[in-house]
């Protein structure tokens, strides 16, 4: 065995990367329960693509045959059922600890120098990540993934001058046809899926290049022993990798639940008009996208006024892209001395109290239909959510911060 | 910090109870899978009263027989009146386009129709007919307002006279505890061979049968869900165990 790994050293630098990476990757010893996020993003990762790469081989991309061949997986195929439900499950999985794995980023200041390229890439993931899911939520070829994808192909309908022939070329077709599946799910299992890989190796990478944060948000590097590990590090392996376990233990017990029990998520994973084929003459009567767009595209419906001579509805495109584009400048926003919540003022964390509020209560908003009252407490909330980001650079230098210890406590 | 997260779990809750809210008040019916014989008699009544304009086609017959206990060869005999193998998609023979002309409406594949609709609104539905002269067909329904399908089991039940009171009054069955017995019609126009009562336990095995072939594989995927989570159970334990081994050393 030595043998070998020594021959293919000498070709390969084996052990090189698996010191940089693995075994001697000092990791702060204090991460909490929000460090299992990452390495449960890259589980659930690991499901889609196993899970996708089976269900493609008896999945067919046509207008005529996809919803068929979906109950033909689920009834027929041997298993096919568990592929296709850890497949659906995991789609909403991997936003649930994308999610939180961002929130505990919000938090701690993980986006902070020296590791914005880090948030960068994460956001980049997360935007690929949303293209997936929404190409993938097509090609079951129901109802709700017929429909759900005309509105969303439709909103490019609303950029002025260009939008018309841009959302025609994205459809390929004048309505949501047989040809947009065949893209979809071209883009869906082959292109997105590369991009999105190589975004992660990408993500790692530059994580491994400065270290981890951690709740303290202090630089475990500035103390170091005299062999110039840091003093508050432990390597990834073996801690982190059997901590990590216990965290996929957590994890699995509740993904199995509702994989081989509620698979429908109550409705919010696999939307019951779903259940029906997609039909071009029939709208269904109240249109959601799934849960993991639905604070956003609350956002969209909450504008509700022409300006400047254009349309409400591209107003509302222009607030759902920003929304998601602001992230991105995060890092340059917090003035803030101190990177984590702990060592903060009272305003920073109200702020994002707030914040996480608003989201969560917009997806709500998002999923059950408009009504007036419902679009103003979305106006109210959208403007919450930019007032967090605008009022950033602000709050985070008035603010009284902490003083932050020398060493992380734990 | 501990706080924010209570928040958020009270927040996202309201999102949970998102059920289909229906408009119609419907009654309640609670499928239950592993009753083979009312999944049998539902079978033999989708067969003989549905399926000459409803198909089922993404399911196979074999799969009906083999998971509902009726020997293959009693199926075919039976249950089969197309001439189809018993390994095929259950497929009828009704023109989309002709029953388009005839209904307003091809009537639609049922395979699915009660993940679509959900059990309490089909239970509700085949419950709902009642004597409507405006109609093309001269019936209407309670939970299906104009509904285009005529009252195929009106022979069973008979015919309602007045709009049945679907919702209003549930009462429970005592020994299975299903809510199910609802008496819906108060004045017939015709007679049908079944009592109310025999006519609501048809109607039971009939969106039994139905629930069963939206998800025929209910029993066997939480059957060996609880393999899967108590597997799972004990591999916390040892990750447990295994962490805290590695972990005592450092402070």
């Amino acid at each position: 065995m030595n043998k070998l790994v020594n021959w293919v050293d000498e070709r390969l630098p084996i052990v090189d990367a698996w010191n940089k990476h693995i075994g001697k990757y000092y990791a702060p010893k204090n991460f909490n329960v929000w460090y299992f996020f990452g390495s449960l993003a890259m589980l659930v990762l690991v499901n889609q693509l196993v899970t996708g790469i089976w269900l493609t081989m008896s999945y067919n991309p046509t207008a005529e045959g996809a919803f068929a061949s979906v109950e033909y997986i689920m009834r027929d195929v041997e298993w096919g059922w568990l592929l296709r439900y850890l497949h659906s499950s995991g789609a909403s999985a991997f936003f649930v600890v994308v999610y939180l794995h961002m929130f505990r980023g919000l938090m701690y200041g993980s986006y902070k120098k020296p590791r914005e390229l880090i948030w960068i890439f994460g956001m980049l993931i997360y935007l690929i990540l949303m293209a997936e899911a929404f190409m993938g939520y097509l090609l079951p070829w129901g109802q709700m993934s017929y429909w759900g994808a005309q509105v969303i192909v439709n909103l490019f309908g609303a950029i002025p001058i260009i939008g018309e022939d841009l959302s025609l070329w994205i459809r390929g077709d004048y309505l949501i046809s047989g040809i947009t599946l065949n893209r979809f799910f071209a883009l869906h299992v082959v292109a997105l899926p590369i991009v999105l890989l190589g975004l992660v190796v990408l993500h790692i990478l530059a994580l491994h290049e400065v270290g981890s944060n951690n709740p303290d948000g202090i630089d475990i590097k500035k103390n170091k022993d005299e062999n110039g590990i840091p003093k508050d590090g432990i390597p990834f392996h073996p801690y982190y990798t059997v901590h990590d376990l216990m965290g996929v233990g957590v994890f699995l017990f509740i993904f199995f639940i509702v994989v081989f029990f509620f698979p429908e998520g109550g409705g919010l994973f696999i939307e019951a008009p779903n259940f029906e084929p997609a039909n071009a003459l029939k709208t269904p009567n109240h249109i959601a996208p799934v849960w993991y767009f639905t604070p956003f595209y609350a956002m969209l419906r909450a504008v509700t006024i022409d300006l400047f001579g254009l349309d409400a509805k591209f107003w509302g495109v222009v607030v759902m892209g920003g929304a998601i584009a602001i992230l991105f400048v995060l890092p340059w926003l917090d003035k803030s001395p101190v990177r984590s919540m702990r060592y903060k003022g009272i305003i920073s964390r109200m702020a994002l109290a707030i914040f996480v509020v608003s989201f969560v209560v917009l997806g709500y908003l998002g999923i059950v239909p408009a009504t007036e009252t419902r679009t103003t407490v979305a106006q109210i909330l959208t403007t919450l959510y930019f007032l967090y980001f605008i009022l950033m650079p602000f709050y985070t230098r008035m603010e009284k911060t902490k003083p932050v210890p020398e060493r992380v406590t734990g | 910090m501990k706080k924010l997260i209570v928040g958020l779990f009270i927040s996202v809750l309201p999102a949970l109870t998102l059920a289909a809210g229906a408009a119609v008040p419907l009654d309640t019916m609670e499928p239950d899978h592993a009753n083979k014989a009312s999944l049998q008699r539902g079978a033999a009544l989708f067969t003989n009263y549905c399926m000459g304009c409803h198909s089922m086609e993404y399911a196979r017959y074999k799969r009906v027989s083999d998971d509902l206990g009726i020997p293959a060869e009693l199926y075919e005999e039976n249950l089969i009146f197309t001439g189809a193998k018993i390994g095929e998609l259950m497929k009828n023979s009704m023109n989309k386009d002709m029953a388009a002309d005839w209904f307003g409406a091809p009537p639609p594949d049922l395979t699915l129709s009660a993940r679509l609709r959900g059990e309490d609104w089909i239970y509700s539905y085949l419950r709902g007919f009642y004597k409507d002269d405006s109609r093309p067909l001269g019936v209407n329904n309670v939970v299906f307002g104009n509904v285009g399908m005529p009252h195929v089991l009106a022979d069973l039940q008979g015919l309602c006279a007045d709009e049945p009171k679907i919702g209003a009054n549930p009462s429970v069955d005592p020994l299975s505890g299903d809510v199910r017995n609802g008496e819906v019609c108060e004045e017939w126009e015709t007679k049908g061979s079944m009592s109310p009562k025999e006519f609501n336990s048809a109607m039971y095995d009939l969106t039994n049968f139905m629930s069963y072939m939206g998800d025929p594989v209910k029993l066997e995927r939480e059957r060996l869900g609880m393999f899967a989570l108590i597997f799972v159970a004990i591999f916390f334990i040892f990750a447990y165990l295994l962490n805290r081994e590695y972990w005592k050393d450092i402070h």
